[in-house]
């Protein structure tokens, strides 16, 4: 005799399992989102505090900006945005993330360029255009050299913008640049647009140079 | 195009889970008929019992096989021991050959034909009414016999017992992780029991009715899996088996990855070719849980395991790949970066949460097995070993077997 009952009753059961590990799943994925979020608005007061700081004291008070803080944060969110989007289900949401985060990104440049600039802090910054649009090996082998040379050097900032990014900002980056999709990986290191795929050395080498051209500039001005 | 072997992820541990759950209500429905025995068991009436001992190349553990039949809580006079040697190359014969003076053995030598011939062979001399096996490398507890022969009394519709199956003496890790595996076994056959889908009568110590023999045949080939085999065709003939789970079996196990290899390759490619020979069988609602129930499960395990090592040989590759790539982009890196553990990146998908659940269940299913054959609830690293053990090489078993179905290559014995 078939007990048909009892495989109903364990279909339930085994159903009813599934839906608590996707309400799980889903709540801590929620979770992460927030905690996103949440460091992101930190980051953001951040800023606004240094600019507002900066334009308070103006040049007088170098020693008063907190400079390095920021972006060692932001590389931390990026990671976390980068494994949100291939790891969390949640589409919509880590987009808009995305979206706040390449603001940020921006807003650090913009702040991080006028206080070096002013108080002569050495630094080299990237901009980094990639796509997750479609396959890009080279995107990823590009993004592993950047990753190393951020490690070799602190004061380097990289800043890593999705070319698909949906954000009146980013468009305006791309313009300015004159990145087309059909070049990617493309770098703007100082002003110098690069575009495919360059290696370790010859970066190295591009960012040694602005460090140097910067030491000889602040040199030259004393 | 991710979203198809995500389905197809969905829905083997979707089933996975099912067959756990399935046997943990079969356990809370039943467990209050789990019966353990302490102490000497007797019986009303003792019927005359014939057991094989198959041997091949069994010198160094047949002995002590003999000596564990003699010493049996029975009536010798009502217990034929039949002892053949199937054409051995060893020095079995010569320690056969030292038993021919007790009065209920009689021994055999024929020339090598496979375990299957053997035991048509003692089959044709026994003349009792109850006829069982032992397999030569299997030690049989004193009170397994007589724990066996109560259920014949006391249900007079079965047509075969078989005992629990235990690691006899395990030394090294290989053995500990399948003692782990046999107290699942354990479970499993006392859950398949109430289920009535026994899919195996095990070499060690089934005992039958001899009309099982005389209405459905003797034993055949069965892909090297006899025991298999004949368990499914008395299912197929709607024949009761039922575990005895406190008569014990203590076996020799594996004590190589090669051995063990071996070993289970057999047993897969028997229960894959059984399963093919049998297929009539399958989710038919007149052969019960058996065809509904046990052999779909089995099915699918094959399917799951060979699908999940298909992800981790592709996600390896992945990694090697990405390694590579790195390796090919900025050279060696040796420079140890700092490595923050961070909870965010811990995988918290659902099917993590199911896999965990499966892992529970399972390990469920040994310690309870471990109680009904030890009397005791523990937890053991032998439960890690085993998970660990068969997560990695189970897959290799099941995908050769697979192959040989497909290309027609039989697995040799050992």
């Amino acid at each position: 005799m078939i007990d048909w009952k009892k495989y109903l009753i364990v279909f339930f059961i085994t159903a009813g399992l599934f839906l608590t590990a996707g309400y799980f799943s889903n709540y801590l994925g929620n979770k992460k989102i927030d905690q996103i979020k949440s460091i992101q608005d930190q980051i953001a007061i951040n800023i606004l505090s240094s600019e507002t700081q900066f334009s308070l004291l103006q040049e007088l008070s170098c020693n008063n900006v907190s400079a390095s803080i920021l972006s060692d944060e932001l590389d931390d969110i990026g990671n976390k945005l980068e494994w949100g989007q291939k790891n969390l289900g949640s589409i919509d949401e880590v987009s808009y993330l995305k979206k706040y985060y390449s603001l940020l990104q921006i807003k650090d440049y913009l702040l991080m360029k006028k206080i070096s600039a002013s108080c002569k802090i050495k630094s080299a910054f990237i901009l980094y255009f990639y796509t997750t649009a479609e396959n890009c090996s080279e995107c990823e082998r590009e993004s592993i050299v950047l990753s190393e040379l951020r490690e070799k050097y602190p004061e380097l900032r990289v800043y890593s913008f999705d070319y698909s990014t949906d954000l009146s900002v980013v468009k305006a980056l791309l313009k300015i640049y004159k990145i087309k999709d059909t070049e990617l990986p493309a770098l703007v290191l100082g002003d110098e647009l690069l575009t495919g795929f360059h290696s370790i050395d010859e970066l190295d080498a591009k960012v040694q140079k602005s460090f140097k051209l910067q030491e000889t500039k602040s040199n030259g001005n004393t | 195009m991710v979203l198809i072997p995500n389905i197809i992820f969905y829905v083997l541990i979707f089933l996975s889970v099912y067959a756990q759950v399935f046997f943990l209500v079969t356990f809370f429905e039943n467990r209050k008929k789990i019966v353990i025995r302490n102490g000497k068991t007797k019986l009303n009436k003792y019927e005359t019992v014939t057991i094989v001992v198959p041997c091949w190349n069994e010198e160094s553990t047949v002995y002590k096989t003999i000596r564990s039949l003699l010493a049996l809580n029975y009536p010798q006079d009502k217990l034929k021991i039949l002892l053949i040697d199937d054409g051995s190359t060893d020095g079995t014969w010569n320690i056969i050959r030292k038993f021919k003076k007790y009065p209920n053995i009689k021994i055999f030598q024929k020339e090598n034909g496979g375990k299957y011939t053997a035991l048509n062979l003692g089959l044709k001399h026994s003349e009792t009414s109850f006829f069982g096996a032992l397999d030569a490398d299997t030690l049989a507890d004193p009170e397994s016999l007589i724990r066996i022969m109560s259920y014949f009394e006391k249900d007079k519709s079965i047509m075969a017992v078989v005992p629990s199956v235990v690691v006899y003496n395990p030394k090294n890790l290989i053995q500990n992780a399948q003692k782990a595996e046999y107290h699942m076994g354990v479970y499993t056959k006392k859950m398949l029991s109430f289920l009535g889908a026994i899919n195996v009568t095990p070499g060690p110590l089934t005992i039958f009715r001899r009309k099982v023999f005389d209405d459905l045949g003797p034993y055949r080939h069965g892909h090297n899996t006899e025991d298999m085999e004949i368990a499914y065709r008395m299912q197929k003939n709607n024949c009761k088996i039922e575990h005895c789970n406190d008569a014990f079996v203590y076996t020799n196990t594996p004590n190589t990855i090669i051995k063990l290899y071996k070993q289970r390759l057999r047993w897969i490619y028997g229960f894959i070719n059984n399963t093919i020979d049998y297929r009539d069988v399958l989710l038919k609602k007149k052969y019960g849980n058996f065809s509904l129930f046990i052999l779909p499960t089995g099915v699918v395990s094959i399917l799951a395991i060979s699908y999940l090592f298909g992800r981790l040989v592709y996600s390896s590759i992945n990694f090697i790949y990405l390694k590579f790539i790195t390796f090919n982009t900025i050279g060696w890196n040796l420079s140890f970066k700092s490595y923050n553990f961070d909870l965010f990146f811990i995988d918290t998908s659902s099917y993590v949460f199911l896999v965990f659940l499966i892992y529970l269940l399972v390990i469920f299913g040994i310690v309870f097995g471990r109680r009904m054959s030890e009397g005791k609830w523990v937890l053991s690293f032998n439960m890690i070993y085993f998970l660990i053990v068969f997560r990695f090489l189970a897959p290799f078993w099941f995908l050769k077997a697979i192959y040989s179905t497909i290309l027609k290559r039989k697995p040799a014995w050992r």
